[in-house]
């Protein structure tokens, strides 16, 4: 098996070649497009078969991968950040058709104000539209976790599209070494998608996505999706190990690092965890006892694997790259959801951190785990820290006082 | 781990480096993670690359803040705030500017403990011309200074790197790692690979509660008026569309209408007038005139044959 350096969005562009997809509707997007271009240069080049097709938007893009999907091909489609949302109304519809088919988003925050670097706002806003979502965190796992997708977006107790999600720039332009799959044992993992019953036939024409009246129906539908998802844990989890057994590499619904003997644990999900699981191994060589809880199901929610590493722990940092406005850090309530009242719950302390590809410094990683500490021995959970520092308000402040000397050059104010 | 920063120009072939310099570590059996750092996306606006090589995995991500070597193609970059050129430069540093001035001025003029190495400048482009790329000499430079990459890595990685582009590309490229390679021989190995922060003992973290703010000031909008015309992004085009007035019918809408740029204006003869200033070179207008008269020639060398 050779490796290679490959940036995250090339690594999602071989995971879809290897899935041997039919069919690739695309719409340009920062930090996306290089995965498009990819595929295309590959259609184009007789590497892969099938069709990549430019849409108007991405609304039609996702409405194009979904109905073809209904056809029973293998369908793979990419966005990122403004185009996710754009794609928003169908992103919520095409789940209930029950159509299998895996989206790459490649996170960036959101307007305002615009900005390319990652945060999770994007994908997070897909969180309650019926796509299962798998957090990457290096370009390996982008790479596996498509061949992952497909096979969980096509088990028969699942039939759900999942979103494969990797930062932009810190993964998506980055390289690192990645062992691409060799397409024979590619495929033996993930054989062609043989409709399973989904098919198209011109004779027998079939409507998706009937209208109900009433809530009654309209609950069976939606229960029914909901139990599709949770499905996906045993499924999912099954899936994993046949990976781990096809390749070597074993990505469990939940990253465990060096957290069974310890005190303090940061759950956080994407690419900055890594930063993370270094922190936790400089906080050991000082002698804390500390550790690393990645989710990389986040839909479903992993709950019972987060249990059975949290509960007994003392405190956990939970670090959140994303604002919900008006609450705060998502992670940290969807943590709090499953923890809360279970016996030896830990105390959570929540952190705002990396908005807009904002970076983390090592110190404060330690620093973050100093809070936990003093909060766990207090017993109280501390306020929500937003990791900004005086340097930052010093910075914001001098560009804030050129803003106000244009604002009084250009008379705004008069009518 | 080896941390390594290029700063340069958009254009001047910093990702190029950043990616040979990891072609050539991951071939001597490192661990690596390159990337270029997008910001503004466009030719001659300040860029940075960035590469980090271990013996083992690599946690590490983001932006490097604690470079062991930083590597600045363009000398007028180390003034420019925003290009941060000199960002986490330490005495353990090694800073090497492409510059004509020598390495005892650059370390007068910048008061900073790291060591400062020069290599001469490359050449400044023809009038009209695009600046050459520098990225081949760049990473070649930086593969002397650490030490730990051979000659033959380099030129492997050179031309993995380039090969899409042709011999004659691969070749000049090759000539200009080695030459920078050989140049700095006398100081192989002066980098070395930096340690982690001590969780142990370290410094304070200044975090501060924000404050709510009036919207008027914690809003992100620009007061100031016309600042698109500030920027010349006629810079950007890599074509330029030539109108030729002698098949120009003057229908007075169509290109002016269709262009993307507000880029052409119509004068009160109807006769359509281009801002180069901001003209990116969509061809669009070269496409939807319908007695074609805008043709597009390169815009390398261009800057003669304007009417
Ligand atoms: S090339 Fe594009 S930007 Fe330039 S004038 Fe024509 S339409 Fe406008
Ligand atoms: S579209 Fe063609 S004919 Fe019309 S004004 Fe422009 S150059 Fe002239």
């Amino acid at each position: 098996m050779t490796r290679r350096l490959l940036t995250g969005n090339a690594a999602a562009a071989w995971g879809a070649r290897l899935a041997g997809v039919d069919y690739v509707p695309a719409f340009p997007i920062t930090p996306q497009t290089e995965i498009i271009e990819t595929l295309a240069r590959w259609f184009d080049g007789g590497e892969m078969r099938g069709r990549l097709t430019m849409l108007e938007s991405e609304h039609s893009m996702v409405t194009a991968a979904a109905a073809a999907a209904a056809t029973g091909v293998r369908v793979f489609t990419a966005t990122s950040s403004q185009g996710l949302l754009y794609a928003m109304e169908m992103i919520h519809a095409v789940p209930g058709w029950r159509v299998p088919f895996v989206l790459a988003n490649v996170s960036r925050g959101l307007a305002t104000p615009i900005t390319l670097e990652p945060d999770h706002n994007d994908v997070l806003a897909a969180r309650d539209s019926g796509f299962l979502q798998i957090h990457c965190a290096s370009c390996q796992e982008v790479h596996d976790s498509v061949l992952i997708a497909y096979r969980l977006a096509e088990d028969a107790r699942v039939r759900l599209p999942v979103i494969v999600n990797l930062d932009g720039f810190y993964l998506s332009f980055t390289r690192e070494p990645v062992e691409v799959a060799d397409p024979a044992a590619a495929r033996a993992f993930l054989p062609p998608f043989t409709g399973r019953g989904i098919e198209f036939r011109a004779s027998r024409p079939v409507s998706q996505a009937a209208a109900v009246l009433g809530g009654s129906q309209y609950s069976y539908f939606r229960y029914e999706t909901h139990l599709a998802a949770l499905q996906a844990l045993p499924a999912y989890a099954e899936i994993a190990a046949a990976f781990a057994e096809a390749f070597g590499r074993h990505h469990p619904a939940v990253e465990a690092y060096r957290s069974d003997d310890a005190e303090f644990v940061f759950v956080m999900i994407g690419s900055f965890a890594t930063k993370a699981r270094d922190a936790v191994d400089r906080l050991r060589e000082a002698g804390a006892r500390v550790g690393l809880v990645r989710p990389r199901l986040l839909r479903p929610f992993p709950a019972a694997d987060l249990r059975r590493h949290l509960l007994g722990k003392r405190g956990i940092a939970v670090i959140d790259q994303n604002l919900s406005f008006g609450k705060g850090g998502v992670l940290h309530a969807e943590l709090a959801s499953v923890l809360y009242g279970e016996p030896g719950a830990p105390l959570l302390a929540s952190f705002i951190g990396g908005l807009g590809g904002r970076d983390f410094a090592p110190e404060e990683f330690y620093e973050m785990i100093d809070v936990t500490r003093r909060a766990a021995d207090s017993g109280r959970a501390p306020e929500p820290r937003l990791l900004y520092t005086a340097g930052e308000l010093r910075e914001m402040r001098k560009l804030q006082a050129i803003a106000a000397v244009e604002r009084h050059e250009d008379g705004a104010g008069k009518p | 781990m080896y941390r390594i920063r290029f700063h340069g120009r958009g254009g001047q072939g910093m990702k190029t480096a950043s990616c040979i310099l990891g072609d050539a570590f991951f071939a001597e059996g490192f661990e690596v993670q390159d990337a270029p750092r997008y910001g503004a996306e466009r030719r001659g606006a300040p860029i940075f690359a960035y590469v980090r090589a271990d013996r083992a995995a690599i946690n590490e991500r983001g932006i490097i803040a604690r470079p062991d070597l930083v590597v600045v193609a363009d000398d007028t970059l180390v003034t420019v705030p925003a290009a941060a050129v000199l960002q986490g430069v330490g005495a353990r540093t090694v800073l090497l500017i492409c510059s004509n001035d020598d390495a005892a001025t650059w370390t007068a003029r910048l008061k900073r403990d790291c060591r400062v190495l020069t290599l001469p400048a490359p050449a400044a482009p023809e009038a009209g011309q695009a600046q050459a790329g520098v990225g081949a000499l760049c990473a070649g430079a930086a593969a002397a200074l650490v030490g730990v990459i051979g000659r033959a890595a380099l030129e492997r990685a050179v031309a993995a790197e380039l090969a899409a582009h042709g011999a004659p590309v691969v070749a000049r490229n090759t000539a200009q790692a080695l030459a920078a390679y050989d140049a700095l021989a006398a100081h192989q190995g002066l980098v070395s690979a930096g340690g982690a922060v001590d969780a142990g003992a370290r410094a304070p973290v200044d975090w501060i509660d924000l404050a709510a703010e009036d919207a008027a000031a914690a809003a992100p909008d620009i007061h100031a008026t016309a600042t698109s015309l500030k920027a010349a992004t006629g810079l950007w085009r890599v074509m330029r569309p030539v109108i030729d007035h002698a098949h120009c019918h003057k229908c007075s809408w169509i290109c002016s209408t269709l262009c993307p740029d507000s880029a052409i204006a119509v004068d009160a003869d109807h006769a359509p007038r281009i801002d180069y200033d901001h003209c990116k070179g969509c061809l669009v207008c070269v496409a939807v005139c319908p007695s074609h008269a805008i043709r597009a020639i390169p815009e390398r060398g261009a800057a003669g044959a304007v009417p």
